[in-house]
């Protein structure tokens, strides 16, 4: 395969698949369509899963619980048989794929029912090995929101920036200097002990972020800088910065731990039995997560400055024609993707830990920028995927938690963090669907004279 | 007199020419000094004294024999990885991943450093051995961005960032695990592997110092490096890739064949730095965090040197020297020592940003277009 650049993702559709394809039948080979690829990846994962993980998981029955009181739902499992129907249905699917030519459409589903099928099973699999036998849902499902809050709102920051055309590998240190400098603020004029000054900070955070989109824009908008670069500048100078400002001012302030913002909790919605006091009560940028969300949606889907932000980002050079300014354009976009980022800053410092340390957003940036291409760059999507890890890390700490073994070792809970970045990089190389970013990505723009 | 006129003429005009030509190299080190500039507000800003900090951390990283030997120990494993993130520039490759690469060759040379027949081996066939063991390690971990890339088209960035998140999450277990043991030294307080034989540690060159033969070994493969790029066919290759795929494809080279090569090349590089950190360092063992930042560092040093093979031994020890001075200028200068921090990402901001050093101090760009700079690897995610 001697293509120029990397094949184009929006030119390689199916008529290269169906060439390719059509070469290896004369060669008498069979070439597995991308579906079939997966599709015996579910076969022998069921097969595995029948024949022999669910024989070796212990058989005493499990209670999955959700929600709160008595009066919860509750269902008891029984681990081996669970275990063995969802076996059975990922054959199923895997059947269902293989024969795509003869089911169609259905390949398609029924792969996906069996990747969301993984979610339960990893989760009885979790429990059969733990040492309890009951384990109670609703938690672990707002942990997992929670945990996913700033890596959501780092994907909607990179959304915002790579809808208009620039690739934003800076979401990390965007994310961090806003968290230091505000929690520095904060620390240093009111002592750390919440009052106006916290919510000033949050105000803080949000202006720093768009403060480092707007070097980000100026140095690949303007000066047409390899956006890459200007992502790992920008990581880098975040780091360098807020450590100099943690050893200079920080410390010598003598602040180490400090209040952070109160919870709300919503007045109707919290009423709701059973779940509403947990669902409903929680911190504040928690739920300004939400309201991010679907105003960019709107914004970027149903508003005329939307269109305009997407087709910079599609075709800058028609864009141009029809008279809207693609430089200023971008600003706007990774300015407000900045904006957003600055908000998930605070969500370190100024909701969760009350407290701040060298790096301490720790890849989340990072893993935002995964969520955002395993939601493909849309909005929802990204927002599943940032679901999907904040569920994995949160299944990660809960099972070191319950202490689940596995052949007498405690299981690794690295394991279940490294998931998230393999299944990126698996939609990436276009096994699940085809992530395919905005056309003109990564391209800085200038003007034909 | 027209004839002397002629003369001078053609000196200012040869003086000019000059100067464009050494364009490349004038950049980055106006960079560095409006980085040094701008860093002395910083510290004027915190309050203290930027020639008094400036020269402290001049003391700390060559005042003394030791402190240069130091410097230099401190700058090897930079030298190296950022020759890798280079290697792979000139391809057109953006290699993010030297971080992960590095860490696992650092990796494999920890655990073949472990192995019982190695300690019955001469250090002559131990110290390769460990080395090698980084080598392949670095190689297949950098292959799969590559046979990816090349393959399906995934964007190396991307799979890279990704790669170096599973790599430190690896690393993590392999080394912390206690039940399994894998690479534990259970004796440690601090967990850490079990420290490689002694017949495998890299000698001191000057005994006393941590300053280790790797530093000849990071030099030797600048010039190794340098040699396959300018004066081999794969290193033509390479570069004609680097330039222009397509141009490439028309002669007839295999593009994706050159990607798998360079990332799997670019990725054995950075294991081999791992590897000489490991077998060359003061404790001859790892730790889950010990390479923190090493792989990014490497990117900025790499566009420092304008991905030179031979730029990135001063790039390499300037971000050296700002790391061992750093304690120096604490103590005496009074400066806290992240400053280098501050100094480091305005260098790699001014080199990024090189169109406003270009215009701070009226440097034109270069007449042959130089490959790092001008979009060979701005193309983006997809294409």
């Amino acid at each position: 395969m001697a293509t120029t650049t990397p094949p184009d993702r929006v030119e390689t559709t199916t008529p290269d698949a169906e060439v390719s394809r059509a070469i290896s039948r004369e060669r008498g080979l069979t070439r597995l369509s991308r579906l079939q690829t997966l599709g015996v990846l579910f076969g022998v994962l069921g097969v595995t899963l029948i024949a022999s993980v669910a024989g070796a998981l212990p058989g005493d029955d499990i209670t999955l619980v959700f929600g709160l009181g008595d009066a919860a739902p509750k269902a008891a499992l029984d681990p081996p048989n669970t275990v063995l129907g969802i076996g059975i249905l990922f054959v199923v699917a895997a059947m269902v794929a293989l024969l795509d030519r003869w089911t169609g459409r259905y390949a398609g589903v029924a792969l996906a029912v069996a990747s969301v099928l993984f979610v339960p099973l990893v989760l009885v699999c979790a429990i059969a090995l733990s040492a309890t036998n009951q384990t109670n849902l609703l938690p672990l499902f707002v942990e997992s929101l929670r945990l996913g809050t700033p890596i959501a709102l780092g994907a909607l920051a990179g959304l915002w920036c790579e809808r208009s055309g620039v690739v934003n590998i800076g979401i990390e240190g965007m994310m961090l200097a806003a968290a230091g400098v505000s929690f520095v603020t904060y620390a240093v004029m009111s002592g750390g002990n919440g009052g106006g000054w916290l919510w000033a900070a949050v105000v803080i955070a949000i202006f720093v972020g768009g403060l480092m989109g707007l070097l980000h824009a100026v140095l690949s908008v303007t000066f047409r800088t390899d956006q890459i670069v200007s992502g790992v500048a920008i990581n880098l100078l975040a780091f360098g910065l807020t450590a100099f400002l943690r050893r200079e001012v920080l410390l010598p302030s003598g602040v180490s731990s400090a209040v952070t913002l109160p919870k709300v909790t919503l007045p109707v919605l919290s009423d709701i039995p059973l779940v509403g006091s947990v669902l409903f009560s929680g911190k504040p940028i928690f739920f300004m997560m939400f309201i991010v969300f679907v105003v960019t949606k709107v914004v970027l889907f149903r508003t005329t400055w939307g269109l305009r932000v997407r087709s910079v980002g599609e075709n800058p050079h028609a864009a141009d024609t029809l008279g809207i300014d693609v430089i200023k354009t971008r600003y706007q976009a990774v300015i407000v993707g900045g904006l957003i980022a600055g908000l998930a800053g605070a969500w370190f410092t100024l909701e969760t830990v009350g407290g701040f340390d060298n790096g301490m957003t720790n890849g989340k940036g990072f893993i935002a920028l995964a969520a955002l291409i395993f939601g493909k760059w849309r909005p929802w999507s990204a927002f599943g995927g940032a679901m999907l890890f904040g569920f994995a890390e949160a299944l990660g700490s809960r099972i070191q938690f319950l202490n689940v073994a596995v052949g007498g070792f405690p299981f690794p809970s690295q394991f279940l963090q490294v998931l998230p970045y393999v299944v990126t990089i698996i939609v990436l190389a276009g096994a699940i669907g085809r992530a395919i970013p905005p056309a003109a990505d990564g391209i800085p723009y200038e003007r034909p004279r | 007199m027209s004839r002397s006129a002629n003369r001078s003429g053609d000196g200012v005009r040869r003086a000019i020419e000059t100067y464009f030509r050494l364009a490349p190299v004038t950049v980055p080190i106006y960079a560095v000094l409006t980085a040094v500039v701008v860093g002395s507000v910083v510290i004027l800003a915190a309050g203290s004294n930027p020639i008094d900090a400036y020269a402290a951390l001049f003391r700390g990283s060559f005042g003394s024999g030791a402190a240069v030997a130091k410097t230099m120990a401190r700058s090897t494993p930079f030298i190296i990885a950022s020759l890798a993130v280079a290697f792979g520039f000139k391809a057109g490759l953006f290699n993010i991943g030297a971080q992960g690469q590095l860490l696992m060759g650092a990796l494999a040379a920890a655990w073949v450093g472990t192995w019982g027949w190695v300690a019955g081996v001469p250090s002559v066939i131990a110290i390769p051995m460990v080395l090698l063991a980084g080598l392949v390690g670095g190689l297949l971990y950098g292959g799969i961005p590559g046979v990816l890339k090349a393959r399906t088209g995934a964007h190396e960035v991307i799979v890279t960032i990704m790669l170096n998140a599973i790599a430190a999450r690896m690393a993590e277990w392999l080394i912390n695990s206690r039940r399994p043991r894998i690479l534990l030294d259970v004796t440690a307080s601090v967990p850490h592997t079990t420290p490689i034989d002694a017949a495998a540690r890299l000698p001191k060159l000057i005994p006393g110092t941590p300053l280790h033969v790797g530093f000849i070994l990071a030099v030797l493969l600048c010039v190794v490096v340098w040699f396959v790029l300018q004066r081999t066919t794969v290193g033509f290759e390479i570069r004609t890739v680097g330039a222009n795929p397509h141009a490439a494809t028309y002669a007839g080279m295999s593009v994706s064949r050159t990607i798998i090569l360079v990332l799997a090349l670019s990725g054995a590089l950075a294991g081999i730095a791992g590897a000489a950190e490991v077998a060359g360092g003061t404790t001859g063992y790892l730790t889950a965090g010990q390479f923190r930042n090493v792989g990014f560092d490497s990117i900025a040093i790499a566009l420092l040197a304008r991905a030179n093979p031979f730029a990135v031994i001063p790039a390499a020890v300037l971000w050296g020297a700002l790391l061992t001075g750093a304690g120096t200028m604490q103590l005496q200068a009074g400066v806290s020592s992240d400053l280098v921090f501050v100094v480091q990402a305005l260098v790699i901001l001014f080199v990024a940003a090189d169109a406003i050093v270009r215009w701070v101090f009226r440097v034109r760009r270069p007449r042959d277009i130089d490959v790092t700079q001008d979009g060979a690897f701005a193309k983006g995610w997809g294409a």
